[in-house]
């Protein structure tokens, strides 16, 4: 009895700081782009994305901390670990590209989190139930905005629809992951404080099926699983450059106060 | 030729009782120029501002400077819309002024052309750049051009917030190791002067003031608020327990105002001719930005063509 708890507990852990460290890269990617967006107002949208979306890391890492009860803080988390110690999917930490493939990456990643957090509001976990109602309205708006680029740059010009063709192929293997579950999340699924992933890969698919069609373009044909393994430290070879301007202060001067 | 001069008086006679001039009205040619030259050179100004701040964006030490920092620096791209858009009521586009960017026609402010070489240096520009800017701000929520002066209503509310956050940032450096104070320190020392000079030159020398003090488009003349920012942030500075990098520094009692050394107006002039150490850096990564981003604004409109005569073809079906 004792023994499943901790496991439980343990999975719960490694899944909230999963979902911490996905929410975290992909708000720094985005992050990346302030400055330099296409147009002020899309600068801006992309900050307020990143804003969000560092919100919730923030909440996970909170919760984590207080789960694995060692006293640590987010920036613990954030500025004292290793590539293979991220548990973030592999899609949010694929580079920016141009917009395209940063409008492709965010519609797959909000695809998923909309309704991820839709059903997560319910959990029988509150602080997860707490967090996913927090983000879920924020998460509306990123959906609105990423599904309206695919469809404006799709069903743009010759030159927009090719680059989202490229963007598309380029990162649909990395798609699946989002519902592919580990071991952790199968744990908690079982024990109903995650949503069914079965479910969310079929309504993830109408999603991106829809919004696609719209853009009259074509879903990629090809097996969107092929590259998996963020969310047991695997990572591609883009993390640890990202990691090191990240944790590059902090770890000049550890052990300090910003 | 009789009614040009009715008009001017009319005008001036509006300016003099404290009216706002709005976009319709009749305005002097030469106050329409004005305008647009300093309204743009403010919007560039905000959206240039945004470069040595992202330099550091993504190494801020912690996740909430990082947060904090991200929203600041995206309030600074809104300031560059309003003030276009304040700009755009003149009659000019935004398309037009950002041509006059990428072509080195229009100018912005000069102390974006300094570059950002610590994280210390994000305490500095929020705390003194942005300090600066509300000694120059605050007046122009007064200023004699409606659209203008509600741009800058709109961005002074926002303003405090990012002397607040750059000060907070000083503040935590100074209270930490030797390592960070001496980070904060050589902060100051970098962007001391350069500050100094963004109210521009000395009155005596400054090509457009005295008509801009006319049409009350500015208020307070570039000495004068040079003078209240240094008396302004000379305890401020104390608190932090850093020293002024200028050995003339004094409290002058009879006068009530700190005495202080002359700024390198050598190193004004070279900085406004493009030679200052960022100029060529920042301009360079804009136009890259501007011409990176043009397929994605031609499919917009693209997009937003097609929907426009779908729109119209089914109103001629109903
Ligand atoms: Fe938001
Ligand atoms: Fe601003
Ligand atoms: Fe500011």
């Amino acid at each position: 009895m004792e023994t499943a708890k901790n496991k439980t507990n343990q999975a719960l852990f490694n899944v909230v700081l999963s979902l911490a460290d996905s929410t975290l890269i992909l708000s720094h990617r985005l992050s990346e782009w302030c400055g330099y967006g296409p147009v002020i107002e899309q600068d801006i949208a992309m900050s307020n994305i990143a804003l969000d979306l560092i919100g919730e890391a923030r909440n996970f890492y909170d919760y984590a901390a207080k789960l694995e009860g060692a006293g640590k803080t987010e920036d613990d988390y954030v500025y004292f670990r290793e590539s293979k110690d991220y548990k973030n999917l592999l899609l949010c930490e694929q580079l920016n590209g141009d917009f395209a493939h940063t409008v492709v990456r965010q519609f797959f990643f909000d695809s998923w989190h909309i309704h991820f957090l839709d059903v997560l509001r319910n959990s029988p976990d509150e602080t997860l139930a707490a967090i996913a109602g927090k983000s879920f309205m924020e998460v509306s708006y990123h959906i609105k905005w990423s599904s309206e680029w695919v469809i404006r740059l799709g069903d743009g010009t010759e030159k927009s629809k090719q680059k989202m063709e490229t963007a598309l192929e380029a990162l649909w293997p990395f798609s699946g992951e989002l519902m592919e579950a580990t071991e952790d999340e199968k744990i908690l699924i079982a024990a109903g404080i995650l949503p069914n992933f079965e479910q969310l890969k079929t309504i993830w698919m109408e999603q991106i099926m829809s919004v696609l069609t719209r853009a009259t373009l074509e879903v990629p044909t090809g097996k969107n699983t092929v590259q998996t393994g963020g969310k047991t430290g695997r990572h591609t070879e883009y993390l640890s450059y990202l990691l090191a301007e990240m944790q590059s202060v902090q770890r000049a001067y550890p052990g300090l106060k910003w | 030729m009789d009614n040009i001069v009715d008009l001017e008086k009319h005008f001036q006679d509006r300016i003099d009782a404290e009216q706002r001039i709005e976009p319709k009205e009749w305005m002097p040619d030469a106050y329409r120029k004005t305008l647009i030259r300093q309204i743009s050179q403010h919007a560039h100004s905000e959206i240039i501002g945004m470069l040595p701040e992202r330099n550091w964006l993504t190494r801020a030490p912690s996740l909430n400077r990082k947060a904090v920092l991200l929203a600041k620096i995206q309030d600074e791209g809104g300031h560059g819309l309003y003030l276009y858009s304040a700009a755009e009521t003149l009659g000019v586009t935004r398309e037009d002024l950002l041509d006059d960017l990428h072509s080195g026609k229009a100018k912005y402010s000069s102390i974006f052309n300094y570059p950002t070489l610590t994280w210390a240096d994000m305490g500095a520009i929020g705390w003194l750049v942005d300090g600066a800017a509300i000694m120059n701000q605050v007046p122009l929520c007064r200023t004699s051009y409606g659209p203008y002066a509600r741009a800058m209503v709109r961005v002074c509310k926002e303003e405090s917030f990012h002397q607040r956050q750059g000060y907070e940032i000083m503040m935590a450096l100074c209270e930490g190791s030797e390592e960070q104070k001496q980070m904060a320190q050589d902060a100051l020392n970098r962007w001391w002067w350069p500050v100094l000079m963004m109210f521009g030159p000395k009155d005596d020398a400054s090509a457009n003031s005295e008509m801009s003090l006319k049409w009350k488009i500015k208020r307070f003349s570039n000495d004068e608020l040079r003078q209240r920012f240094v008396d302004m942030s000379i305890p401020q500075i104390e608190y932090l327990g850093l020293t002024v990098p200028d050995s003339e520094l004094k409290w002058n009692a009879e006068r009530g105002h700190y005495d202080f050394g002359e700024v390198n107006w050598n190193e004004f002039w070279e900085v406004v001719k493009g030679n200052g150490p960022c100029n060529h850096q920042r301009l360079e990564t804009r136009k890259k930005v501007y011409e990176e981003g043009e397929w994605v604004r031609e499919a917009a409109l693209a997009y937003a063509d097609k929907q426009q005569v779908l729109r119209e073809s089914s109103q001629h079906v109903a």
